[in-house]
């Protein structure tokens, strides 16, 4: 496949729950390599299209397609081995594994061994576990939690359980990453770094990336092309500059202009 | 004193047993949320492969050698069977109710558990049947207690199977696997687990563990028939509610525990009451302290 076919596209994506339409013809693509915002207020369907991405929701109608698949009747990990991987909003770690087995669980696809090998403790088992180890070590490195490779998850303070989402995500060896609210809960510093390893992470794996964000400062800060929503439809799509001096933009999120209000 | 050493090892010997086939239910809880009401007629039906193949084994080997390499041969054939019982038990019952309420999963348990042991009576008759020596039996005198050799063998295959699955848990990516899809089996499934599988090698691994269980319980206690799965699948069910069900130590301590306190009982003067400590066990156990004994309490997610 040439590098200049996108990596995702959606189109006229829409999904209702009940007589609610949460996300109403949702058109995007996304190109290799890319960094994208997906904004919007509180409500407008920003998790939920992630949830349609990743298969957590089939959408009511539209098509989903990764790489040039379709992903309709995938469900969540076939979904993850076409190369799309995700964090959540609200921490979701195997808080019971370490640190390291989380990471390793995440590539879990990408070391290949049978039970047989395992119980007999064959080469191929070694070899596969020693390769999972050493990759799950090196993302940790990247996020400096190396040091904390056997804590049990639950026990990390929160800003570490935010990057560990990042890592574990980054082992399924995704081409494109979701990143749902990664600043959440973060100070200022922490986004700030936050800010450069996305770029970093961009830079080195190569993925494209697709990022939910309340943090108006890192997403037009890092977003090359910012897609906002509101009330399930996309309301405006453009560069960081463009989509700050919309007033279609400034409307959603600050409500409509005084004068027009009274007027 | 003999008495309460005595008791103890009748005990920690059946408990292994019990211990064996609550792996299987624990594990299955852990990953799915359900409890396979079936599971103790797999146990079953390992014990019925056991008489089928022992009493074929029976008939061709000869020698103490031969003896033991057939009884293993037995024991791997047994497995075979209840693991690929145990897959399309689940592929076939269970998977097309995945997202389905749980208590439709809970009521086909129930009735897989009846097509089993009413099958069970129609492709083996109903009819009690007597295990097969598979090894020669031996009287051991250690002190004052009389033990046989069957005790100790049923207690060295069980520490070797916990002590292979414990590997298998902790040592290999499946067992990871296990373990972040019995965490969260949404996540997991979007982190690339592919959940279906690791189910699937769950079910096949518990109804192996229950097969190896089948097979010390009918060198135990020959007497075998279609229904037999039926009361030690309920203790090893307490069992496994006591550990605390979806822990897999817990299943080990519970199954010890209920075999040992069954054991006391029945040589106490409250005899006729062996076979309804567990549910006391059970009752006592959901009042006061229902996430078992090692269960973390979680309250609900919202």
């Amino acid at each position: 496949m040439p590098a200049t076919e996108p990596i995702l596209e959606s189109k006229n994506v829409t999904i209702r729950f009940g007589g609610l339409t949460a996300v109403s013809n949702f058109d995007l693509t996304v190109n290799p390599r890319e960094l994208v915002g997906l904004i919007g207020p509180n409500g407008a369907g920003k998790t939920t299209i992630f949830n349609m991405l990743t298969g957590v929701y089939k959408p009511t109608e539209g098509d989903i397609r990764v790489g040039a698949v379709s992903t309709r009747d995938f469900k969540p990990y076939q979904i993850t081995a076409l190369g799309l991987a995700r964090t959540f909003q609200n921490i979701r770690l195997f808080k019971e594994l370490t640190v390291l087995e989380n990471v390793k669980a995440g590539g879990h696809i990408h070391y290949k061994y049978s039970g047989t090998s395992a119980v007999l403790h064959t080469n191929r088992f070694h070899t596969a576990e020693e390769q999972a180890e050493e990759d799950a070590l090196r993302l940790l490195d990247l996020f400096d939690l190396r040091s904390r490779a056997q804590y049990t998850a639950r026990n990390l303070p929160y800003g570490d359980q935010r990057r560990l989402e990042i890592a574990r995500a980054l082992a399924a060896r995704p081409r494109l990453l979701l990143l749902d609210e990664p600043a959440a809960g973060l100070n200022t510093g922490e986004t700030a770094a936050l800010m450069t390893k996305i770029r970093e992470i961009r830079d080195r794996f190569g993925v494209a990336i697709l990022l939910i964000e309340h943090n108006m400062e890192l997403v037009m800060g890092i977003c090359e092309r910012i897609i906002v929503l509101n009330y399930g439809k996309t309301i405006a799509q453009g560069t960081p500059d463009q989509i700050q001096t919309n007033p279609v933009v400034v409307e959603a999120y600050l409500g409509e202009p005084v004068e027009a209000a009274q007027l | 004193m003999e008495d309460f050493l005595q008791n103890l090892l009748n005990g920690i010997a059946a408990g292994s047993i019990y211990a064996l086939i609550a792996l299987g239910y624990t594990m299955v809880y852990g990953v799915l949320k359900l409890i396979n009401f079936a599971h103790g007629d797999i146990f079953m039906i390992g014990s019925f492969v056991g008489f089928y193949a022992g009493r074929y084994m029976a008939r061709h080997a000869t020698g103490e050698a031969a003896s033991l390499g057939s009884a293993a041969l037995v024991l791997l054939l047994a497995m075979l069977v209840c693991g690929i019982v145990g897959y399309l038990n689940e592929r076939i019952a269970y998977r097309p109710l995945r997202n389905a309420p749980r208590i439709a999963s809970l009521i086909t348990a129930i009735g897989v558990s009846f097509l089993l042991e009413y099958g069970g009576q129609m492709v083996f008759g109903p009819d009690p049947k007597f295990f097969p020596t598979l090894v020669e039996k031996k009287i051991i005198h250690l002190g004052t207690i009389t033990t046989t050799n069957y005790q100790f063998i049923v207690l060295a295959v069980a520490i070797v199977f916990m002590g292979l699955l414990q590997y298998i848990i902790y040592g290999t990516k499946f067992g990871r696997a296990l373990r972040a899809v019995s965490f969260n089996f949404e996540t997991a499934s979007l982190m690339g687990i592919p959940t279906d599988r690791i189910i699937s090698m769950t079910f096949v691994l518990g109804s192996m563990l229950a097969a190896v269980a089948g097979i010390l319980y009918g060198l135990s206690y020959p007497k075998i028939d279609p229904l037999m799965g039926i009361m030690p699948g309920l203790k090893a069910f307490v069992a496994a509610v006591l550990g605390g069900i979806g822990n897999v130590p817990g299943a080990v301590v519970g199954g010890l525990l209920i075999g040992i306190i069954e054991s006391f009982v029945g040589g106490s003067q409250f005899s006729s009451y062996r076979d309804g400590i567990a549910f006391v066990i059970l009752i006592v156990i959901l009042l006061f302290r229902p996430s078992g004994l090692f269960g973390r309490y979680e309250p609900e997610k919202v």
